[in-house]
This record gives structure tokens, C-alpha cells and sequence, in this order.
């Protein structure tokens, strides 16, 4: 094997990559500000849109907590906001859509020594990689996924969403959406994910803090992010998420441990709608559960002396 | 190759449930055991209890290749069995069943010159505790008749069995020992009693001729494998780190091997929610820079194509091993087929690259499961291993070191080592455009190799653009990689006399028949050779056509309807074959059935 093939492995498992939900995992070395995330590639978002407000956010959050461009991977779908990674100076893979969380898995355990964020939209989260939403949920994988929910297909010029209101007119509803939206919350809830939050596009400050939490979460953390589409949905717009959000941190005896609390916060969606961590709880990961990762280290860092002799001839011998 | 003495077939058959498959395997490793060449095929059906299922064992002093008919020696574990096994039996062939089977017309068995044994089986399998060893006491029994030494099969009962508490492991060896007896005091009795008919005359015969002896004269330690397990161990030793997979009968024995054996070699296995979920897992997995692949059979390869299609588009080495079986649809769940030819060629939208591997035999499952990733990872594209159930599940003999991982070679292609980055002055690009169109790979993790991948059309930098040159070039790059591979692809292989008057053309699992037919049209003085092909796209042009220049009469023997090679073969060469032989009845074709069909295709002066 030539030398530079050696390498391979050891840039996939470079010492010093994030730990996930290790804050300062830069190696302690220099600081991480969200100016070192700037790409000369501007975004072509309409102005207005709620995407850029998460954009600035995930910048913030990830030099908040320490973690450099080379050490973050950022997995996006097919969308407007699924083209967040060109616009940012990070590890990226815009995917297909409704994929990006079945990439990330593989990712993650291919190398799980780089933080991962997912980041697309309704229509790929919650309509056709909805079997991948349920199932990430209940595997409890190590990433955060950022939802940029618009209730709207906004790339595709405005078509109805899994989590359109029932009766929102579009291209595709002219006599209104016929199905009950989706309550994204709710079904990670149901699904069994160990960490649920909301946030909203036009308090990103608010944002900013759900996100490090969701980071910092050791399994799977839900971000299903308000995002105004100024351009296709003129029913959800920055007024009309900003008069029904509320923070429930700063509702009396909140406990987001507690299920029975939660479940009710993940079904609340109406003239009230909670943001912040609405459910948290600790559970294995499923990396932790992965026997020949805990055992062999990370298959990114493979090398050719990986497979002792005893191991192939007991496997060869089962065949004589 | 000097013609056999000795090429018998041993068939087991009997009801889903019942053991017949895992009997068959024993019975075959323990006569590899003992000394002969065993080549087996399995035949069930797409459900878990009834319906009839049967396990064919080739056995014989010389290396065999495929399966093939008639059958010598019938073990009907059910009543069934026999009326549907009757037909294809030699003259002069044995039956065994059960004595208590009531609907059983010996006299109808013996008109057909075959000899009837119904055997004490269920008598002596639950005299020693169950019925269930009712299996164990048919291979006995089966030992006797054909006079095998004991000691082989009782070793491989104790292997199977001996861990599970060695009352049932003995409660075996004692069915196998008392049915061995009876079957040869039987075979004495009626030797010693009348001389009878010898089976070609419609007279029942008294003697079985199909003996093997107790030792056959292969030497030296072998091992029993088939396809798929040969395939994932030729993976492991290629560095294989990550397989994801959706059960899907024929390609789920070598995900489950991959699992089975996780633990000690490290790779990380990850049955997904479905074939769209593994297939990205394994792109995810081969971005963070594993060697990484997936298992399915066409239905899943359907949903995986348009993962497919981003590999192919991000440039990323991943291996798909696609184990064919009947379609369209659900089509023949448990049987073969080589009907995902075209769509392995084309599948996706767009035009990308991507490479195809049939192997042919076990050794080349063995090679096509590390060879795979070095292609992959030197042309950074998608590689298809397309095998079948045939090949899959078939198990052949080999010596046991045959499958040597010491001649693995391991090639990642152009790669960035961390020493490489740390030296670039200029910014990094993932999609440099080259003269191979090979772009060299930054594993993500880098400080100075940071990048976005994106299945939209990008620039070198990887950043996504609609812009003409970009477009044009990128295109280009990607495409080139396809002429760049081609050189790295093998010509077809010959089998047989050079410059025989008529050539069979094959590819895939049909190698082993093709072959056995070339041997025995040989035999029978008749000019018959093979050109085999495992690479299958991009095709090597220049040594393709040169071996076609040798080619008089072609005909393309193909697991088919439409014969999907031939077309390729005449898309890409402009070469027509003669004539096709076509089977589609998700059962492989055996050298007698080529043969047959090559007398009515060119005639029975070839
Ligand atoms: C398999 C497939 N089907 C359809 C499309 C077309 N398509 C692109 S984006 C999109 C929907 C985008 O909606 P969403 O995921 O909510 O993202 P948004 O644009 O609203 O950010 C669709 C249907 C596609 N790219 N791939
Ligand atoms: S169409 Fe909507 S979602 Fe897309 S960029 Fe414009 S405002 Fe944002
Ligand atoms: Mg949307």
C-alpha cells in the first residue's frame, strides 16, 4: 500500500476531532469564533428568510462551544435551507432529500469522533425521510438534528408540507391541505428520542442556547426550528409564530425530565406553542451499544494490521 | 482434463422445516471429509414450513463446477418427495424413505428401474429420543448404501451438535451408526439373495452400483464455501470496515456473516430501517473514510438507486453486492436469475461511473470482495458485485488455504495523508481536475481539508454552481474516470480446445456450467469452448475484441430472457452472437441442458 494511503484512516480519526458534547474540544488551543465558520459563498435565500437566523446560529453554537470548522460535520438534504453547508466553512454533505440522517448514521459510525449536525427541512425530515426520523429517534445515534421547519416546500415554489396547517391553500391543496399536519415534537416523543426542543427563527439568541444543548446532548437532539418562509408561506410568518411562542423554561415547575410534563408540552401546538428543551433525558447512545466500535476504535481509521492472523484462520477453519 | 470415475449426485428432499438444508451441508462437508469433490445446490422455497425443498450434492474424484443431473441416490424425507424426484433419477438409482411412508408404490419405483429402500428412519430416530433425527438417520443410511466411511460424517454431527450438550450430539451418532448398519445388511441381504435386472431393462436390480467406497482419493485439508461466505471473507481481508444492510434473500448470508464474526474483526454491521437507510449509511460511512459496503438483491438495489446515483456524483468508493434472483418484483424470491444486468449498468439518473464485477466462482467472489474496494477507491465510484442464489449459496470444495488473505492487495487510491495536508500551500479542492479524472481524497477531519460535499453539479472547490464551465468540466472529470477504469479491467477468460468451432459466452455464475459442458462436449468429441466474462463494465474494449476475433460460432448462454449481455456485448463491440440459449425458470442451467440447447441451436455436428 502506498504511504499516502496510510494516512486514510488516521486524517478520518484525526486525534483531537470533537468530542461531541465536549465543550473546548479544540484541543485547548485557539479560540473558535463564528467568524472562522464565514465562507466567501453568500447565501441566495430570499431576504427575509428565516434560514439565515439559523445559519448565524449554528456558527455561534459551535464557536461557543469550541468546536472548529475541521471538527464539525454539518449533513444536509435537498431544500433551501438544506443549502446551508455551501455557505458556511465546515465539514459538509448536502445529500439527497430526506436522506441526510441515514448519511449521518453512517457517518457517525464510521467515525464518531466528529461532532455531526444534521440540518433540512420539513418536507425531507418529516415527509420522505420520515422512516428515517422515527428510526434515528429510537436508535438514539449521537447527533443533533436542526429542522428547518417552514411548513411549506419552499424550494420546490410552495407546495403543501407534512406540518402545513389543515386547509392551507397551495399549489398542491387548492381546496385546502386535506391531512392533519404533523406534530413533529410529539412523534419524536413517541419514537423514543432522548432530547425534543423547539425553537424559533426570530428569537435567535434563544436559538443559540437550545442548539448548544442539542450539541451537547449525548444521543440524538431534536431542533425543530420555526422558520418563517417569507416568500411561500404567508400564513406562518414571523407574527403569527411570535405571538403563540412562548419559553417554557420560564413556565412555574418546569422539568423538562419529567414525561408527563413533557408529553404534553410535545402535543401543545395552537394559540400557544412552547419553545425551548420541551423533553431531555439520558439513555445509552447506540454507539455506546456498538460492540466492534467500542472494541476495534473507528472503522475511518482502519489500517491493514487491523485483523490479527488467530481472528481469519478461526473464521477459515469454521469452513473445513 | 481426464474424464471422472466417479460423479454421482446425492439428493435430500423433503418439507420447509425440516432440516433439509442444513442435512444436505452436513452430508456435503462430510463427504469433502472423506475425500471427494462436492459441488451442492440448494432448492426451497419462499416460505418457512411446508412446501417441498431439496438439497443437490455432486460428488467426485474430479474438481466439479456446477450441479448437474440425474440423481443417483433420492432421500425423500417426505412422500412427496419421491413422486416429484422419480423422473430425474438414473437407471439403477437408490431411494431411501421412510417404511412408514403409506402411499409409497415400490412397485411403481422399481418399474423405473430404480431401487426402493424404505428404511426403519423415524423407528430408530425415536427409539434414541426424537423423530427429529430422522435426517441423521437417512445419511446413515445413505453411508451404507454407498459404503462411505462413518468417521467423517460423525465429525462434522460433532461439530454441529456437539456443543448443544452432548446427550443430543450422541443420540445422533447412535441414528447414524444403527442406520448405517441396517442400509448395509440390507444391501448384503438382497446381494446375496437373487441376481436380478440391472435397471436398463425395466427389471428392478438387485445391487446398488453407485458406490463410493470408504475413502475418496482427495488428499490434504479442504474447505466447503460457497459465494457469499467467500465474498465477505475476501472483504474482511480488504479492509472492509462497515457494512449496512435490509435482509433480502439471496444477500443476507454474507451480511449475516459480516455480523456473525463483528465482534473479532472489528467491522461495524447496521441492519437499517431499509435499503434507502443502508445504502446512504454505507456513502455516509465511506465519506468518513471507511472501507464500507452493502448487501441486497434487485428489489433492494431498487431503492437504493438513487443513493446510488450520489455516490456516484460526490465521488465516493462504496460496494454494493447485488445476489440476483428471479424478477421482475418479488418475483422468485429463493431462486436465480441474471436478470439485473442492464439495470446494474444503468441504474440511476445520469450519467455517471460506476463499475460491475460477476464472479464467477468462489475464488473470484473471494477476490471480487477486497478487489472491489481497490477499484472503488482508485476511481472513486460506486462498484456493483452482481452474483445470484446459484452462486450465492452453492458450496464447493477448495483446499483449505485457497482463500489466502496473504495475497490480498490493498490499493486506497489517491488519498491525502494527514502530512500531505498539513504541507498544502494552496487551498485544498476536493474535484481538482486531473488527466485520469481521479481527484485526490481528503478524509474529513482536517483543518486544512475542509469541504462540502454536493450532489448538485459543483466546481473544483466543491461548492455548488450552474455555470457552464464548471459544469462542462466536472462533467468531463467524472467521465473520464470511467476510460481510466476500463484499463484497469480484465479481458474475458477461455476455457477449453483454442479455435473450437463453437464458443459458449457467459458471464457470472454460469461459468461453472458452461465449463462442465465444455468438458463433457469434449468428451463426447464435439468442439466446444468458453469465454467467461467477471468484468463487466466498463468492458476492457481492445481485449474484448480480440477475444471475440477468436471466436467462430458464438453462442450466449444466459440466466435470462432477453439476453442482457449479448445486447451489451453488441452495444459496446458492435459483436453479434449466433444464437442465445435463455433460461428465465429460476433454476440454473446444468451442462446437459447447455448442451441440449447447443445441439438445437447450431446443431449436433458442433
Ligand atoms: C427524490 C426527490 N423528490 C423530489 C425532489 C424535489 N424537491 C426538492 S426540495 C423539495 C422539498 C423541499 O421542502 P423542504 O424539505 O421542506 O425544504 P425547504 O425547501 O422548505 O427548505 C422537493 C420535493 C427531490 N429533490 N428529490
Ligand atoms: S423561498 Fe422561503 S425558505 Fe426559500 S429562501 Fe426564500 S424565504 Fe427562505
Ligand atoms: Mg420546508
Amino acid at each position: 500500500m502506498p504511504e499516502t494511503a496510510r494516512g486514510g484512516g488516521a486524517a478520518g480519526g484525526a486525534p483531537g476531532a470533537a468530542r461531541p458534547g465536549g465543550g473546548g474540544a479544540n484541543g485547548g488551543t485557539a479560540r473558535v469564533t463564528p467568524k472562522d465558520f464565514d465562507s466567501e459563498h453568500r447565501p441566495t435565500w430570499c431576504p427575509g428568510c428565516g434560514d439565515y437566523a439559523i445559519l448565524t446560529a449554528i456558527k455561534k453554537t459551535l464557536a461557543d462551544l469550541g468546536i472548529a470548522p475541521h471538527q464539525v460535520m454539518i449533513i444536509s438534504g435537498i431544500g433551501c435551507g438544506s443549502k446551508l453547508p455551501d455557505y458556511i466553512h465546515a465539514n459538509g454533505f448536502m445529500t439527497i432529500h430526506g436522506r441526510p440522517l441515514a448519511v449521518a448514521t453512517g457517518f457517525r459510525l464510521a467515525n464518531p469522533e466528529m461532532t455531526v449536525l444534521v440540518v433540512d427541512g420539513d418536507g425531507d425530515a418529516y415527509g420522505i425521510g420520515g422512516n428515517h426520523f422515527i428510526h434515528t429517534c429510537r436508535r438514539n445515534i449521537n447527533l443533533t438534528h436542526i429542522v428547518q421547519n417552514n411548513q411549506i416546500y419552499a424550494l420546490t415554489k410552495g407546495q403543501y408540507s407534512p406540518t402545513s396547517e389543515q386547509g392551507f391553500v397551495t399549489t398542491t391543496s387548492p381546496d385546502g391541505a386535506p391531512e392533519r399536519p404533523v406534530l413533529p415534537t410529539a412523534l419524536a416523543f413517541a419514537a423514543g428520542a432522548t432530547f425534543i426542543a423547539r425553537a424559533f427563527a426570530g428569537r435567535p439568541q434563544h436559538m443559540v442556547e437550545v442548539m448548544k444543548e442539542a450539541v451537547r446532548h449525548p444521543g440524538y437532539a431534536l431542533v425543530d426550528v420555526m422558520q418563517p418562509c417569507v416568500t411561500f408561506n404567508k400564513l406562518n410568518t414571523y407574527e403569527w409564530y411570535d405571538q403563540r411562542a412562548y419559553d417554557a423554561a420560564a413556565e412555574p415547575g418546569y422539568d423538562p425530565a419529567d414525561p408527563v410534563q413533557a408529553w404534553e408540552r410535545v402535543n401543545q401546538w395552537g394559540d400557544r406553542i412552547p419553545i425551548g428543551i420541551l423533553y431531555r433525558t439520558v439513555r445509552p447512545t447506540y454507539e455506546e451499544g456498538v460492540r466492534a466500535l467500542q472494541r476495534h476504535g473507528p472503522p475511518a481509521r482502519w489500517t491493514e494490521r487491523d485483523l490479527p492472523g488467530e481472528v481469519w484462520d478461526a473464521m477459515v477453519e469454521a469452513f473445513t | 482434463m481426464t474424464p471422472a470415475t466417479v460423479d454421482l449426485t446425492v439428493t435430500i428432499g423433503g418439507d420447509a422445516g425440516q432440516g433439509i438444508e442444513s442435512s444436505g451441508t452436513a452430508f456435503a462437508r462430510a463427504l469433502m471429509r472423506a475425500g471427494w469433490h462436492i459441488f451442492t445446490m440448494v432448492d426451497y422455497r419462499s416460505r418457512i414450513r411446508g412446501g417441498h425443498n431439496f438439497y443437490q450434492i455432486r460428488v467426485s474424484d474430479r474438481p466439479l463446477y456446477s450441479h448437474s443431473d440425474p440423481v443417483h441416490l433420492l432421500l425423500a424425507m417426505t412422500e412427496e418427495t419421491l413422486k416429484i424426484h422419480l423422473d430425474n433419477l438414473a437407471p439403477g438409482a437408490a431411494v431411501i424413505y421412510d417404511e412408514g411412508f403409506k402411499r409409497v408404490d415400490r412397485a411403481e419405483i422399481e418399474a423405473a428401474g430404480v431401487l426402493a429402500f424404505p428404511a426403519p428412519l423415524s423407528r430408530l430416530a425415536a427409539r434414541h429420543g426424537s423423530k427429529v433425527m430422522m435426517n441423521t438417520a437417512a445419511l446413515g443410511a445413505a453411508a451404507g448404501l454407498l459404503g462411505v466411511d462413518l468417521e467423517p460424517i460423525a465429525s462434522v454431527i460433532h461439530d454441529n451438535f456437539g456443543r448443544k450438550g452432548s446427550r443430543v450430539a450422541e443420540a445422533n451418532q447412535e441414528v447414524l451408526r444403527e442406520a448405517r448398519d441396517w442400509a448395509a445388511a440390507e444391501l448384503a441381504r438382497r446381494e446375496g439373495g437373487q441376481a436380478g435386472g440391472n435397471g436398463q431393462d425395466g427389471q428392478a436390480p438387485s445391487a446398488f452400483r453407485y458406490r463410493l467406497g470408504p475413502r475418496g482419493p482427495v488428499t490434504g485439508r479442504r474447505m466447503a464455501i460457497h459465494g457469499n461466505h467467500a465474498l465477505a471473507l475476501g472483504a474482511v481481508a480488504g479492509g472492509c470496515r462497515f457494512a449496512a444492510a435490509y435482509p433480502m434473500t439471496p444477500g443476507t448470508s454474507l451480511f449475516e456473516f459480516l455480523t456473525a464474526h463483528s465482534h473479532r474483526t472489528g467491522v461495524v454491521t447496521k441492519h437499517a430501517e431499509d435499503e434507502i437507510a443502508a445504502m446512504c449509511m454505507v456513502v455516509g460511512a465511506a465519506h468518513a473514510g471507511a472501507r464500507a459496503l452493502t448487501t441486497t438483491s434487485g428489489g433492494g438495489f431498487s431503492l437504493m438507486v438513487e443513493a446510488l446515483g450520489m455516490a456516484g456524483m460526490v465521488e465516493l468508493p462504496v460496494v454494493i453486492v447485488v445476489a440476483q434472483r428471479g424478477g421482475p418484483s418479488t418475483g422468485l424470491p429463493t431462486r436465480t436469475e441474471q436478470g439485473d444486468l442492464l439495470f446494474a449498468v444503468h441504474a440511476s439518473q445520469g450519467e455517471f461511473p460506476r463499475i460491475v464485477l460477476a464472479p464467477g466462482t468462489i475464488e473470484d467472489c473471494f477476490e471480487a470482495g477486497w478487489r472491489a474496494f481497490n477499484l472503488a477507491e482508485s476511481f472513486q465510484c460506486p462498484v456493483i458485485i452482481l452474483t445470484d442464489q446459484y452462486l450465492a449459496s452453492s458450496l464447493r470444495d477448495l483446499p483449505a488455504g485457497a482463500l489466502d488473505r496473504r495475497g490480498v492487495v490493498i490499493d486506497r487510491g489517491p488519498v491525502l495523508t494527514a502530512s500531505d495536508l498539513d504541507a498544502l500551500a494552496e487551498p485544498y479542492l476536493r474535484f481538482r481536475d486531473t488527466p485520469s479524472g481521479v481527484s485526490p481524497r481528503a478524509i474529513p477531519g482536517h483543518p486544512k481539508g475542509v469541504y462540502a460535499l454536493t450532489t448538485d453539479e459543483h466546481d473544483e472547490e466543491s461548492h455548488i454552481t450552474e455555470e457552464i464551465g464548471s459544469r462542462v468540466q466536472q462533467m468531463a472529470k467524472r467521465m473520464r474516470k470511467l476510460d481510466s477504469a476500463a484499463a484497469a479491467m480484465r479481458g474475458p477468460r477461455w476455457y477449453g480446445p483454442p479455435d473450437a468451432e463453437v464458443t459458449l459466452i457467459c458471464w457470472g455464475s454460469l461459468y461453472g456450467p458452461c465449463r462442465d459442458a465444455v468438458d463433457r462436449a469434449a468428451a463426447a468429441g464435439r468442439s466446444v469452448n468458453m469465454l467467461h466474462f467477471s468484468d463487466l463494465w466498463p468492458l476492457p474494449e481492445d481485449e474484448v475484441n480480440m477475444a471475440l476475433a477468436m471466436v467462430n460460432r458464438a453462442v450466449a448462454v444466459e440466466q435470462n430472457y432477453s439476453g442482457q449481455f449479448a445486447r451489451l456485448l453488441r452495444m459496446v463491440t458492435g459483436f453479434e452472437v449466433e444464437a442465445t440459449l435463455n433460461k428465465f425458470d429460476g433454476r440454473q442451467f446444468t451442462p446437459g441442458e447447455i448442451l441440449e440447447g447447443l445441439e438445437e441451436a447450431v446443431g449436433a455436428h458442433a
